[in-house]
């Protein structure tokens, strides 16, 4: 039997995935990571995309899609700390702004640059849901 | 004397309140159980990002990353605080205001300035008549905390204490502790404490003695540690909007089983009085029917 890792995959909203796994590929900010157990610690960013898990005793890999984050490696664990919602600096930024339109009750006009930032982040997670949904069915 | 006709009408009415008090208590039940577990997911997270960021920050000594770094002097205050946004949940609310009242009132006699982020309609309601300074809000959360409603108002706090506008950041909420027992706490994020407090009250320290191995880092350390740092300050007010929902569905479970009770009380109290008072025109009724008899 090959060397497992545990893997575990939490938000602050839910625990997505929690096992075991001889071999995780996770979409990295800096490009794709595959991580065998006893791998070197590892912190690093991730994007939106699908993370691969290799699971022992079982055929078909498992497929989890993840919204971005942050990814930790120890030599016998790999956690993903997952984001819930696509983020962006200037999508937290105007969250921040339509918190204190609120308070303030004043009615202000979008920028375009909040929504382009909006649409690209939404581009952004369709695309990376179509990649998940492709690698699915290529498999199948 | 009401007449019997007034009193059945009274036990109607108050046959219909119970019948809401009821429902209510038993949607509340249902959400709280759901509420609970929410509660409970975002503890693994929370607990993580803690343990990484104390470990970034302690094995990268030469960067002081702001959230950790306590400024000597404190000249103004962010305060986060959570309430619901929909009352009938007995003295939920009124306990976390009250603490937040005894501290605001603490800060402005030492002579510090206070701003408030409100999460919830009562704290909105409630922060600007005790004279408090809201600067962002957000409110009709729903039944379900979503990490990214949370994220603006936070947000709002984090960039004024960057920009040395606030010192430090408190957050105001009720925690959970059973069914029965909710208490209103409060507690500084920012600085961030050196210690994670779990559940149970317990303190934990980072597990992690820095200096013995480090991570590999992609991209570099400081922007890991930004970013880590602000998602752990998001979860910490998240989990504590989690657990305020938590309070909020089982103080109004509880609250509303008191009023259903109450209303059951007063339903055989008016049934007494219906009664007597039927009881007496019957009475009355054929004393004069006698009465008339006995005349004829």
């Amino acid at each position: 039997m090959a060397a497992t890792m545990k893997v575990d995959i939490v938000s602050a909203e839910e625990q997505i995935f929690s096992g075991d796994a001889e071999f995780v590929v996770l979409p990295g900010i800096m490009g794709e990571l595959g991580i065998y157990p006893r791998h070197t610690p590892l912190f690093t960013e991730i994007k939106p995309g699908a993370v691969r898990m290799k699971v022992p005793n079982q055929e078909r890999e498992e497929l989890v899609f993840v919204m971005g984050g942050y990814l930790e490696v120890q030599p016998h664990a790999v956690t993903v700390l997952a984001d819930t919602a696509i983020r962006a600096k200037d999508l937290d930024e105007k969250a921040a702004l339509e918190a204190k339109r609120a308070a303030e009750e004043a009615m202000q006009n979008k920028t375009s640059k909040e929504e382009i930032a909006q649409a690209e982040a939404e581009l952004a997670t369709a695309l990376a849901q179509l990649e998940a949904i492709r690698k699915l069915r290529h498999r199948a | 004397m009401p007449s019997s006709k007034e009193i059945r009408g009274k036990i109607r009415s108050v046959q219909n309140t119970r019948k809401i008090t009821k429902a209510m208590e038993m949607v509340a039940a249902s959400k709280m159980r759901k509420a609970q577990d929410r509660m409970r997911a975002s503890r693994p997270y929370l607990e993580r990002a803690f343990n990484i960021a104390i470990h970034v920050a302690q094995a990268n000594a030469e960067y002081r990353h702001p959230f950790l770094h306590k400024r000597e002097t404190v000249k103004r205050i962010g305060a986060i605080v959570v309430t619901t946004d929909k009352g009938l949940c007995g003295g939920l609310n009124t306990n976390v205001l009250r603490l937040v009242l005894s501290k605001h009132k603490e800060w402005t006699a030492a002579g510090l300035g206070v701003d408030y982020v409100a999460i919830g309609g009562k704290g909105l309601a409630f922060l600007p008549r005790m004279g408090g300074n809201v600067v962002a809000s957000v409110v009709q959360l729903g039944d379900r905390p979503h990490l990214d409603r949370v994220v603006g108002p936070v947000k709002s706090l984090l960039d004024r204490y960057i920009a040395g506008e606030v010192d430090e950041v408190w957050v105001f909420y009720t925690s959970f502790i059973n069914t029965m027992k909710q208490e209103p706490r409060g507690g500084r994020v920012v600085p961030v404490p050196m210690r994670f407090q779990k559940p149970s009250g317990e303190l934990v320290k980072p597990e992690s003695a820095a200096g013995s191995w480090d991570y590999i880092y992609e991209p570099d350390a400081r922007t890991l540690l930004d970013g880590m740092m602000r998602r752990y300050i998001e979860a910490i007010v998240y989990q504590a909007v989690a657990e305020n929902m938590g309070s909020e569905q089982s103080a109004r479970m509880v609250a509303m089983k008191a009023a259903t009770d109450n209303a059951g009380k007063i339903i055989n109290e008016l049934q007494l009085i219906y009664n007597k008072t039927r009881q007496a025109a019957i009475t009355k009724e054929l004393s004069e029917i006698v009465g008339g008899a006995a005349a004829v």
